[in-house]
């Protein structure tokens, strides 16, 4: 038995709820995206010590399912004596785990500028972090632009998870109106209608930058994993 | 704030742990298994099919690779008893994750067979080979060495993907965990043990298909 339609009201409680989804989503991309380029910084850094310790953050968070990081930071902080609120869990795990994976975008992208830059630089009395300022990153920008744009598709869907910690963004808006109308080929039917409306735009661009950019790359990228796991 | 951790409350549950993870790599196992077969008739219907089918086939994937898992997966879950199919919701989880897997093996492994030189085709032509055994032997086996790696990439995702299931009530391990912190109140404990765990996993699952690469593509290394 359903308690009401899903009509105009539902639709637009739907599209309200979108707001949440597209604010993680640029939290998310924000946050990871500096902690990636800091990581992939540290990934090519002279010390190994560092290299190794950026390493290991990247397979924790590549190498288990990011709900898990997800609940370990939302439940498993009790164990500090505090449970965040869901929006600061889900800040803090997206914005972690986006750092793992933009840093293996970055670091491609870097590797793949040629030896003798670093050694014309060097050449030049340029440092490490000088280097990589003015001469490498500039170069890696085109790179690392189209699998940049392809995760972001990436974080978008992802934010969907946060509503298992209780956060109400599209995807908890979605159970919510599919508990009171019980429609269900409608109402997931019209949020898939959604998260495609925000994510396809962004495949079709990343997939553009990518044919732009192939012709005149010195090699092809390495990207790591920027394809889907939820 | 407490002062310990303490992760003998939670290892007494051991069976519970390894009942979920079996659950977990049969929802995943059979998955794989179902998603690279919808990969399969994807990618060569829509290289070598009619139009009338190719343009279904393209709408399939984007549609999947732009929405998320979880969606799909409420879709399948709720949508499917209306139509009189009753399913458990481990089916729903099977079918939501092969649907799934599906549009992203047919991308790889389209990927993999345009990736195949034209002139191959033309020299198999050449020599008399048939339509069926140039799309067999000279344009789908190397296709598939190809994109193997990104193809078991793809599916340590996906192993990774199962961990959402928990959300319809199907009992695989992060399901389990949950139970566990209830029971036992001690969710950062609980979560590191299952980090632990999808990490082993993981890695097992790396470990077994670098070495199925192995086996399947041994004779062109």
């Amino acid at each position: 038995m359903s308690l009401r339609d899903f009509g105009p009201n539902e639709l637009m409680f739907l599209l309200l709820a979108t707001r949440w989804t597209i604010l993680l989503a640029l939290i998310a991309f924000a946050g990871g995206g500096l902690i990636g380029l800091v990581v992939a910084a540290i990934r090519v850094a002279p010390a190994r010590p560092l290299r190794w310790l950026a390493a290991g953050y990247i397979q924790f968070f590549m190498g288990t399912p990011i709900l898990i990081q997800l609940f370990m930071a939302y439940y498993g902080s009790s164990f500090l004596g505090y449970r965040p609120d869901p929006w600061v869990a889900a800040a803090v795990t997206f914005s972690l785990n986006g750092g793992a994976f933009f840093g293996e975008i970055f670091r491609g992208a870097i590797e793949a500028i040629p030896k003798g830059q670093w050694e014309a630089a060097t050449a030049l009395g340029f440092r490490f972090t000088r280097t990589l300022r003015l001469v490498i990153i500039p170069q890696a920008v085109r790179l690392m632009l189209p699998p940049t744009v392809g995760f972001m598709v990436q974080i978008v869907k992802t934010t969907s998870i946060a509503s298992l910690i209780g956060l109400t963004e599209l995807a908890r808006a979605a159970t919510q109106v599919n508990t009171v109308t019980f429609q269900p080929v409608m109402v997931f039917g019209t949020v898939s209608l959604i998260y495609f409306a925000l994510c396809w735009p962004l495949s079709l661009y990343a997939g553009y930058l990518e044919r732009r950019f192939a012709a005149g790359t010195i090699r092809k990228v390495e990207t790591p994993l920027v394809m889907s796991a939820v | 704030m407490q002062t310990a951790l303490q992760f003998g409350p939670i290892l007494i549950h051991l069976d519970l742990l390894l009942r979920g993870l079996a659950k977990s790599i049969q929802l995943a196992a059979l998955s794989i298994l179902f998603g690279t077969a919808i990969g399969v008739l994807g990618a060569v219907g829509r290289s070598f099919g009619p139009r009338l089918l190719s343009w279904p086939i393209a709408c399939y994937v984007e549609l999947i690779r732009n929405t998320p898992l979880l969606i799909q997966l409420y879709f399948v879950f709720f949508s499917l008893p209306l139509f009189g199919f009753k399913l458990s919701s481990n089916i729903a989880a099977v079918v939501a994750l092969s649907i799934h897997l599906g549009a992203y093996a047919t991308e790889i492994l389209r990927a993999g067979i345009e990736s195949i030189p034209e002139g191959q085709v033309e020299a198999a032509k050449s020599l008399g080979l048939g339509r069926y055994r140039i799309i067999r032997h000279v344009i789908l086996v190397p296709a598939a060495r190809a994109v193997y790696p990104s193809l078991s990439a793809q599916f340590i995702l996906q192993i990774m993907g199962t961990s959402i299931v928990g959300a319809i009530a199907a009992e695989e391990l992060t399901a389990v965990a949950n139970n566990l912190v209830m029971q036992t109140f001690r969710s950062f404990e609980v979560y590191i043990i299952i980090a632990i765990i999808y990490f082993a996993l993981v890695q097992a699952a790396s470990l077994l298909f670098a070495g199925i690469g192995k086996l399947m593509f041994r004779w062109k290394q």
